[in-house]
């Protein structure tokens, strides 16, 4: 995880603290008890910095006024910025404690729980007063014949209270959360050994039956038969994550900076709770039973674990403090480290690497969790911070900077691996280069401009919604009145888009860099000595804007001919004796949780590889070239070598989701039923068509063309290969390593391509399976010489990037593979591609181009939104 | 007409123009220049009222109704009752907490009496009635007291309860919607949110409410630490017929947060701002002129579906706001993807 990522994107797992509940923690139970609350207060402080997203606060102790303390605790959090600025989980199994909660919490909290355990009034009732008090709620499975045990109890329980929360209260279906209740296993009673695939597979269900809603749960009372063995204990919660996760378990209430690493529990161990978790044989509880006193001892406590780790070398020391995230004596070792090895830089790129490296395999295979990866990386920063001063003494006196550029990738977006390339080049010609990271919001990156009195700007984007975000940015630079130079840079950037769009709204210089090795030209030119160079050049561009704008303007663009007649051009394709191929494939979706990269290697194609590092040309001619030949020889051993580690060592991992539907044309709308009869609508897929006037016979082409209007088949995907990825860069960042950093992201985009190159090919030989016999070279594949198509949305065919979450719903790709998205569509984690399959033979890649107002009116009402949205998703387009 | 169908009426009125908000009450009372026995008028109380402007509804309707009137000529379609403090723990400082029924009743019927006539006189342009419930004097979600972070002057149920008997006058002198504004506390603004669901609740119908909030900073927060992201997710289950920012600042400070606020807000977005900043007097300068530009360029960004004017505006800003902004497009609003969306005094949304 990167410093700048926003909560609002971290979506994949959602990580509840737990410490601040007196019926989980000893601890926080005394201190409210004693009445300490300054050092309660300081618990969820602490759960917030270890990366909690929620807090999750429950007093329900015999002993307490809960109400009160409810109260309490909640308006002293309320002023304490660090702590309330994340989402409050009110947590009591008494209603009269919730409703005080309630009554606390300015922000938009969680209730936990209700349930129809009363009956249906109370459970009515309840859920209207959190409606009223503006919460989202946690629903028990618990009716009035008790608490959900099996599968089939929970499902039916969690189905009708859905019902009822969205039919009759009128409740957000996304404000549901559900707990299909976690109970304890291997407890000697044959009927408990079931509760772990119980929850796991009534969670899958109830995702599936449930649409919006998520699941939560609370973790510890699974392994409640082994209190007092800890190890076992936590060795039981890390494997049932792993596998409740995989079925689409939204979050938990874990203490998950202390659960044990999936890998580093002992192999007969973990191999044990997975036995009990997955029930997978009679006997597994006595065998966790017959284990457990082995390893009651280790690590039960901190003094004894302390005490056996504290006596290894320094370097295994080190590399234990950064897996487990102990900073407790980490500047301690580190000095000691340093006073045995040479060179301080060399305590980084030896000990503490080898203990990032760790972490980072684990976190990328899944086997460690977030906060646990930020504690260490905590760990890190601390050690690297205590060797700078060492390492800065060592370094000879730099010359004085040519001056000072803020970069960031704006606000909804989250690539930056131009923008990391074009800093690494301007620091080296001796710029400092103040980087925000990704997803910043303009107010950041004006402030950070005015503190560090920068001399220039420069913003990044990849996807096409960030275009509309440099505008924002542009307009209040203008209102707040700066005069500096604003750099635009980014895949979907252009210089017209910049003239058109940006410089008008900005009055200072606005420059659209084309790539990196433009930067230094054009950042040396604005800041330079002799003002007048810089305004010689400033004038030079926007005199250069101005003639865009004013071409623009005066035509010179191709005609666009009226909807109706470009519809009436449309690819025509004789359906009459066309069967469409059924997908072989038995369900309707197929998961790859984790596919096997090495197969992916063989499939990159390399070419975008170097033009990410600007080297032009194709491989493997590149690597002969006369120009950039060594270059790219050299980045080529080095992207090998990175590839051969993350693939042995599995720094990735590969998800992806595949799924079909039955479907037909209606328009230029695709609709998707749930099965062949073609009785209940599953959903529409919006495509834009071409309206350049086409010369004939060329048609004005729709990708629905390519679908029959009777009966047929389409396919979507997502995969990514971005899984893990933020721990390696994490490890790159805190080492200052840029080109390790930039490397990587680049690898990742490419193994993502290869994964949807190499499904696609599966897809089409047997998953789909209508091209059984299909034998092409890696060359012909990357040329596009198949049957069948698999266009993105965001991409030409399908330009409007917002259907991304309608196809990520209807492939389930948040729990299928890991993904969300931005509030600009961006796909999270980086590295990732979907789209939809098209098997016709006919069907191919077109670009729609600019449309008219006609179409963006049309496409609105189809969409059923205002125009000014469509308009503003279509702008790239849109060209009136 | 139900409250239901005119708040219909209202969003059905929206997608064809930018609606008008009147301007405040205050500044315009003072151009009377009114002394302790101008705010009596003749009526006994036990403390001092002057300065007491909620009172002049029952001592002096007809500088309210002149008032009101001077909005309606300006051309605004949304009349605000004068009942800012208008609530028992405000009046408490005047020594007629006891009032507060009284004070509302007698305000929403004014203000409707107007309203009425003017939509007689001209039928084509229906006015509303806006019922407006100020932020109190009291915060929920903060200490008054710097040594104990815990403590608070009032509970929820207090401000709900005082709420709840404004609202109350409000319906029964038959504003049309309610206006819960210059949310300085997000608590306190939750707790009329709930006062205005029970009385709703109490008479069988459902009451729309109007949500504006305030920011205390220039970095874009309430007193109770929320970006308008989070304020907006805190009110958002209240299905508000419109969502927006008053006072604050000027329409220039304002401005990127009506930019923030716009794609988020899956409704009508009205936002009135104040006249500027105060000058080192205290007192608002800048022209109606100007504030009518800084509006204009809201209203053809395509962010507002209603606009009016907070301190230091008047009946002249409102008229120039009016025109400035006649003909220019309503915005449209957003339609938002499926997610949990929660806050804290940060936005977290989970898809």
């Amino acid at each position: 995880m990167t410093e700048n990522a926003k909560p609002e994107t971290r979506a994949t797992f959602i990580n509840i603290g737990e410490r601040t509940n007196v019926t989980g923690s000893a601890k926080f139970k005394k201190l409210i008890l004693d009445g300490d609350y300054a050092a309660a207060v300081e618990v969820a402080r602490q759960q917030v910095e270890a990366g909690a997203q929620i807090i999750d606060i429950n007093m329900d102790e015999g002993l307490l006024d809960a109400e009160k303390a409810m109260d309490t605790f909640l308006k002293l959090i309320a002023s304490e910025p660090d702590i309330a600025r994340v989402p409050i989980m009110i947590d009591s199994s008494k209603w009269s404690v919730i409703e005080a909660g309630l009554k606390c919490v300015a922000g938009k909290p969680i209730v936990n729980s209700i349930s129809m355990k009363e009956g249906i009034e109370p459970f009515i009732e309840h859920a209207r007063k959190v409606r009223r008090y503006g919460a989202a709620v946690v629903v028990m499975a618990f009716d009035e014949k008790g608490q959900a045990d099996t599968q089939t109890r929970k499902i039916e329980i969690c189905a009708r209270a859905y019902d009822i929360l969205v039919n009759k209260v009128g409740f957000p279906a996304e404000d549901i959360i559900f707990d299909p209740n976690i109970f304890a296993v291997a407890t000697g009673i044959e009927e408990h050994n079931n509760y772990g695939v119980d929850f796991i597979e009534a969670t899958r269900a109830i995702k599936a039956r449930c649409p919006g809603a998520k699941i939560s749960g609370g973790v510890s009372n699974l392994s409640f038969a082994f209190r007092g063995n800890e190890p076992v204990r936590k060795a039981m919660h890390s494997v049932f994550l792993y596998h409740a996760i995989q079925a689409g378990m939204d979050m938990g209430i874990v203490n998950a900076g202390q659960l044990e690493v999936y890998d580093q529990i002992p192999a007969e161990l973990r191999d044990a709770c997975e036995d009990v978790i997955l029930n997978r044989r009679p006997d597994s509880t006595e065998r966790l039973l017959e284990l457990a006193p082995k390893y009651k001892g280790t690590g039960e406590t901190v003094e004894t674990q302390d005490a056996e780790w504290r006596s290894w070398p320094v370097t295994k020391r080190l590399e234990h403090a950064l897996v487990k995230g102990i900073d407790q004596y980490v500047v301690a070792d580190t000095e000691e480290a340093r006073q045995q090895i040479a060179k301080p830089i060399e305590v980084i790129e030896g000990p503490l690497m080898a203990g990032m490296n760790v972490v980072g395999d684990l976190f990328g295979a899944g086997k460690m969790f977030l906060p646990q990866v930020v504690k260490s990386a905590r760990v890190m920063k601390k050690a690297v911070a205590y060797l700078l001063p060492y390492i800065e003494a060592e370094k000879t006196e730099g010359a004085r900077s040519k001056g000072k550029i803020v970069m960031a990738t704006v606000k909804g977006d989250v690539h930056d691996i131009g923008k990391n390339i074009v800093g690494v080049v301007l620091q080296c010609n001796n710029f400092e280069v103040i980087d925000l990271g990704v997803m910043v919001p303009f107010q950041e990156i004006l402030k950070s401009a005015n503190d560090n009195k920068a001399d220039l700007i420069g913003l990044s984007g990849l996807i096409t919604p960030s275009l509309d975000e440099m505008v924002t940015v542009a307009e209040e630079m203008t209102r707040q009145n700066f005069q500096l130079p604003l750099l635009i840079g980014g895949a979907t950037t252009s210089k017209v888009h910049t003239a058109l769009r940006i410089a008008p709204r900005y009055h200072g210089p606005t420059v659209h860099v084309l790539d990196a090795s433009r930067a230094v030209g054009v950042c040396a030119a604005l800041v330079s000595e002799s003002g007048d160079q810089a305004s010689e050049f400033a004038a030079k561009v926007a005199a250069e804007y101005e003639a865009i704008r004013v071409e623009r303007a005066g035509g010179g663009k191709e005609k666009l001919v009226p909807l109706a007649a470009a519809r009436a051009n449309a690819f025509k394709i004789d359906w009459t004796n066309y069967i469409p191929p059924k997908p072989a494939l038995n369900s309707s979706t197929r998961v790859f949780a984790e596919y096997p990269l090495h197969e992916l290697v063989e499939r990159i194609d390399w070419t975008p590889f170097f033009r990410a590092w600007e080297l032009a040309g194709t491989y493997p001619g590149i690597l002969e070239d006369k120009v950039v030949g060594e270059s790219a020889r050299k980045l080529y051993a080095d992207a090998r070598k990175m590839l051969d580690r993350i693939v042995r060592e599995k720094w990735l991992t590969a998800k992806g989701v595949v799924a079909f539907w039955p479907c037909r044309r209606d328009g230029d709308d695709v609709v998707l039923f749930e099965d062949e009869s073609h009785a209940k609508e599953v959903s529409r897929l919006f495509f834009l068509r071409q309206q350049i006037e086409k010369r004939a016979p060329r048609a004005n082409m729709c990708l629905a063309d390519f679908i029959s209007p009777k009966s047929d088949w389409i396919g979507g995907f997502a995969v990514t290969a971005g899984h893990g990825i933020e721990a390696h860069l994490a490890r790159f960042k805190a080492d200052s390593d840029d080109y390790s950093d930039i490397l990587l992201k680049a690898l990742a985009d490419r193994l993502a391509e290869a994964f949807a190159e190499r499904l696609h090919e599966r897809v089409r030989k047997t998953i789909w399976g209508y091209a059984p016999d299909e034998a092409l070279t890696n060359n012909d594949l990357i040329r596009e010489k198949y049957r069948g198509i698999r266009p993105a949305p965001g991409y030409p065919a399908c330009p409007d990037h917002s259907q991304k979450p309608e196809l990520f719903r209807l492939l389930n790709a948040g729990q299928n593979a890991g993904l969300s998205l931005t509030e600009s569509f961006a796909m999270i984690p980086i590295s990732a591609v979907s789209g939809y399959y098209f098997a016709h033979p006919d069907a191919q890649y077109f670009g729609v181009a600019r449309i008219g107002h006609d179409q963006v009116e049309d496409y609105a009402r189809r969409r059923g939104i205002p125009i000014e949205q469509a308009e503003k998703y279509l702008r790239a387009n849109a060209g009136y | 007409m139900t409250r239901i169908e005119k708040a219909e009426q209202l969003r059905a009125l929206a997608q064809e123009r930018i609606l008008v908000k009147d301007g405040p009450y205050g500044s315009m009372i003072q151009t009377y220049k009114l002394d302790e026995a101008g705010f009596r008028s003749g009526r006994d109380f036990t403390h001092d009222q002057k300065g007491n402007n909620d009172l002049l509804n029952l001592t002096r309707p007809d500088v309210v109704g002149a008032i009101c009137k001077d909005y309606i000529a300006a051309g605004a379609d949304l009349l605000a009752t004068n009942t800012f403090n208008a609530n028992a723990i405000s009046l408490s400082d005047y020594g007629i907490a006891g009032m507060a029924r009284e004070i509302n009743l007698a305000a929403a019927k004014l203000t409707r009496t107007c309203a009425d006539a003017a939509t007689k006189r001209n039928p084509a342009k229906p006015r509303f009635v806006v019922g407006a419930l100020g932020p109190t004097n009291k915060t929920l979600s903060v200490s008054p007291n710097v040594n104990d972070p815990g403590y608070r002057a009032v509970t929820f149920d207090e401000v709900k309860g005082i709420y709840r008997e404004q609202v109350d006058g409000l319906l029964d002198g038959g504003v049309d919607f309610i206006l819960v504004e210059t949310v300085f506390d997000t608590l306190n603004a939750k707790a009329a949110i709930v006062a205005v669901d029970e009385a709703g609740e109490a008479r069988d119908e459902e009451i729309p409410v109007m949500v504006s909030m305030t920011l205390t900073d220039l970095a874009g927060r309430n007193l109770s630490g929320q970006t308008v992201e989070a304020f907006w997710h805190s009110v958002r289950h209240a299905r508000p017929l419109t969502m927006g920012l008053n006072c604050s600042f000027g329409a220039t400070e304002l401005h990127p947060y009506v930019n923030a606020l716009n794609p988020q807000v899956d409704g009508l977005v009205c936002i009135y701002p104040n006249a500027g900043l105060p000058n080192e007097l205290g007192a608002y300068d800048e022209p109606p002129e100007m504030t009518a530009k800084l509006v204009r360029g809201w209203a053809e960004n395509g962010w507002l579906n209603v606009v009016g004017g907070c301190c230091g505006t008047t009946p002249a800003h409102i008229k120039a706001i009016a025109e400035a902004v006649k003909g220019v497009k309503p915005r449209q609003w957003h339609v938002l993807p499926p997610a949990l969306r929660l806050s804290g005094m940060e936005a977290a949304s989970f898809f």
